[in-house]
């Protein structure tokens, strides 16, 4: 029975918070990835295009929920989601014909391109806050809980409770299927498979007449996808503020260097890597260990790291991967 | 920017008059009272203080990126290691911190370093099951480290918690911590830059964004090494204190003499007394930055960054240079952090905000000139001088743009978020500048 209860402990705490994460972060992740591949540099800004989206997305609701409509038991937050892509994928287009293109032509060293993602940053960022201000916002509506605490521990006659947040399923369910859609794009179509050829070898592709700004535009609308999505799910999970769109830039980074910059499986490796590292390395394991030793009483929670420090969480596996492994787990494109 | 650096004739009175056009725009805040300008000799100086600590800072960001092309986007991070100089080392000290935990607070930190070290050296001396060997050494140091840093910093933090609770300083002079506060930085720079220096140049923009975020956060938290978010006041003065001025005679009868009353000369002077510091301190170092600049070394790091792999097959070791300039740059940003913290007389980890310590002395660097130690200085100090009045002329312009529009909702939101247009300026300068003028206001010559 105490295994029992230690393992829904485990569910309740570390696996099923670290799992919506971690899908949170490798759809970021993905999207940097997929940038890094095929225009050569890391996008700072995309973190602030995630709260660009989410905002858009939340305005969306807003204007929903005024006109009465809703989806039930799932948030109005997925009907508004288009509305946000489409912002978004306008948004990153535009900076990209008036910002990076410019550079890209004269094929400027990649640490000004991520300059300039960083005056983009400061300008999305601006955009953000006129648009919905800098205060925090939840929007999440509809049925709270899949399971909650009370419902499991009168079904299974369990000490510890199990909650299971909707936004936590809907982020994993909404996150397979669009890691699906993304690799069956990449894989079977044509428009994916110039992508993936571009990003190879630009030489190559451009002589097998690829046209390079269909495929930049392209990765940026996907990218802007994905950031959006990234984005609204984490403001349902969590909640919306601009300030933590910015820090996640971090998390994200170290994901995507993880799995290789560039390659989008290692991108959704490494989300989920870091994603647990940081819930299992915060998390007091105390009541884990109760359970499990039912006669030590140890001193202390057994939190190996107070939540405050979790950014540098990410930024170890960083440092880690950067000494030993700097292509990163899955082999990304360059040192 | 390489391709940028072609050395274009360019007009030799550019920064002098770009210079005189900066003291003209200080003298009119100091004695034009209107909707632009306040008027106040207080706080025109106090924006010019400011302005040349920011030059300071520009000038570390300036070595690293002008010099050899390092992207530093933890400059927030540096800038916060310097602050806790004065802390550690002009703060009286206090009364039981040191016997309830101080050297064991010391012993467990060099548990932790000597840790590190040990794995490294694991890790280079073994070769068969050195990634156990290694990460044994490191759990057991973890558990060691952790056993002896928890009580010592429960002990510290519970001594007068209301007051204290922290280790204190070692009561000497506050002039000292720049230099101390430049070393801090220095150690830091120096272990980051030994794990990303050599990879891709992203990298290491991405390891210092981290490193940035984690030096605040341990200044937020760690209320033992300078009381956290409960801020470290009265840190002491290199300067008078304007009450006391205010006590004497003579300073009295001299402000008069001048037409100010007393309040406000006591003011204008401690600022003054500031500025002068400051403007040592910045000169000296722009001193040794051109000296170092226009000797061997500065060709070659100028030679490495126009072209790495020329400069390699030359025999020249990039990445310990790169080491070399990081570590120096971000020395000086870690100066010029002690320098805020000693004229706020007020560590305050909160107010370590990114976007305003980090890019906003990118965007000071870049419309400076990048390269060139002037251009730096003219583009901190004006860049500060519009962050700060952008407060002021932000709404009225905004006002000026929304009167044709009808009153209503749309009218007081955007009055409303006028604060936020900030950010939207710095990034249209910060992309116009990358794009129409790379080589900035003052270009390198």
């Amino acid at each position: 029975m105490d295994i029992l209860n230690a393992l829904v402990a485990f569910l309740n705490f570390v696996f099923i918070p670290a799992a919506a994460y971690g899908a949170q972060l490798a759809l970021g992740a993905l999207g940097v990835t997929l940038i890094y591949g095929i225009l050569r540099f890391s996008n700072f800004a995309h973190g602030d295009t995630m709260a660009f989206g989410t905002a858009v997305t939340i305005l969306a609701t807003w204007g929903l929920q005024a006109m009465g409509v809703s989806l039930g038991p799932l948030p109005t937050a997925l009907l508004a989601l288009p509305f946000g892509i489409a912002a978004t994928a306008a948004m990153v287009l535009l900076t990209d014909q008036a910002v990076y293109r410019f550079y890209r032509v004269k094929k400027s060293a990649p640490i000004i391109l991520v300059m300039a993602s960083v005056g983009v940053m400061f300008l999305m960022n601006g955009i953000t806050r006129l648009l919905i201000g800098v205060d925090e916002q939840r929007f999440a509506d509809g049925t709270r809980f899949v399971i909650d605490v009370r419902t499991f521990k009168a079904m299974t006659g369990l000490q510890e409770g199990l909650a299971l947040k909707t936004t936590q399923v809907l982020t994993v369910v909404v996150a397979l299927l669009v890691v699906w859609a993304l690799f069956w794009f990449l894989n079977r179509t044509k428009s994916g498979k110039a992508m993936r050829a571009y990003s190879d070898n630009e030489d190559l592709a451009l002589l097998s007449g690829i046209d390079p700004e269909k495929v930049v535009r392209m990765t940026w609308i996907i990218a802007a996808s994905l950031a959006t999505i990234a984005g609204v799910l984490y403001g349902l999970d969590k909640a919306f503020k601009p300030f933590n769109y910015f820090q996640i830039l971090l998390p994200i980074f170290a994901a995507a260097i993880v799995g290789g910059l560039g390659n989008p499986l290692g991108a959704i490796a490494g989300g989920f890597v870091v994603a647990f590292s940081e819930v299992a390395i915060t998390y007091p394991w105390l009541k884990v260990a109760r359970y499990l030793f039912p006669g030590w009483q140890p001193e202390g929670l057994l939190q190996l790291l107070g939540t405050e420090y979790k950014f540098a969480v990410s930024f170890v596996i960083l440092i880690a991967v950067l000494l030993f492994k700097p292509t990163g787990l899955f082999r990304g494109k360059s040192v | 920017m390489s391709t940028n650096r072609q050395a274009a004739a360019s007009n030799p009175w550019r920064a002098p008059i770009l210079f005189a056009f900066l003291a003209i725009l200080f003298v009119l805040e100091g004695t034009v009272r209107n909707s632009m300008f306040s008027g106040s000799w207080n706080t025109a100086l106090a924006i010019l203080n400011m302005g040349l600590i920011s030059a300071i800072t520009a000038l570390g960001v300036n070595m690293q990126w002008g010099y050899a092309g390092l992207f530093n986007v933890g400059v927030v991070g540096f800038l916060a290691l310097g602050g806790v100089a004065p802390v550690l080392v002009s703060l009286q000290p206090v009364e039981g911190a040191w016997q309830a935990g101080g050297p064991r607070v010391l012993f467990a930190l060099a548990v932790g370093v000597g840790t590190l070290a040990l794995a490294t050296q694991v890790w280079k001396r073994l070769h068969r099951g050195r990634t156990l060997a290694m990460l044994a050494v490191l759990l057991v140091g973890f558990v060691l480290y952790r056993g002896l840093f928890d009580p010592a910093v429960t002990a510290i933090e519970a001594n007068n918690p209301a007051r204290h609770g922290n280790l204190g300083g070692l009561g000497l002079p506050v002039l000292m911590s720049w230099l101390v506060g430049g070393a801090f930085a220095a150690a830091a720079a120096w272990a980051v830059g030994k794990v990303a220096l050599g990879l891709r140049s992203d990298y290491l923009a991405i390891a210092t964004l981290g490193i940035g975020e984690i030096i605040v956060a341990v200044l937020k938290n760690e209320d033992w090494l300078a009381r956290g978010v409960k801020n470290v006041t009265s840190i002491p003065r290199p300067v008078p204190y304007e009450i006391d001025l205010q006590q004497n005679p003579e300073f009295v009868e001299f402000a008069t003499r001048w037409g100010f009353s007393a309040a406000e000369a006591s003011g204008i002077w401690v600022k003054l007394c500031y500025m002068l510091l400051f403007l040592v301190v910045l000169l000296s170092i722009i001193l040794l930055a051109e000296l170092a600049l226009k000797s061997p070394w500065g060709r070659m790091m100028r030679a490495i960054r126009d072209n790495e792999t020329a400069a390699e097959a030359m025999g020249k070791d990039v990445t310990a240079r790169h080491l070399q300039v990081f570590v120096l740059g971000s020395a000086v940003i870690g100066i010029a952090g002690a320098m805020m913290i000693t004229q706020d007389g007020l560590m305050a980890p909160v107010s370590y905000n990114p976007l305003r310590y980090t890019f906003l002395i990118w965007v000071m660097v870049i419309v400076g000139g990048s390269g060139n130690n002037w251009g730096a200085v003219l583009g901190a100090v004006l860049i500060w001088f519009l962050w700060i009045k952008a407060e002021v002329w932000g709404p009225e312009l905004i006002g000026l743009l929304t009167s044709p529009l009808p009153e209503g909702g749309l009218k007081e939101h955007l009055l409303d978020s006028s604060a936020h247009m900030r950010f939207i300026a710095m990034g249209l300068v910060l992309l116009l500048v990358l794009r129409f003028a790379p080589r900035g206001l003052v270009p390198e010559n």
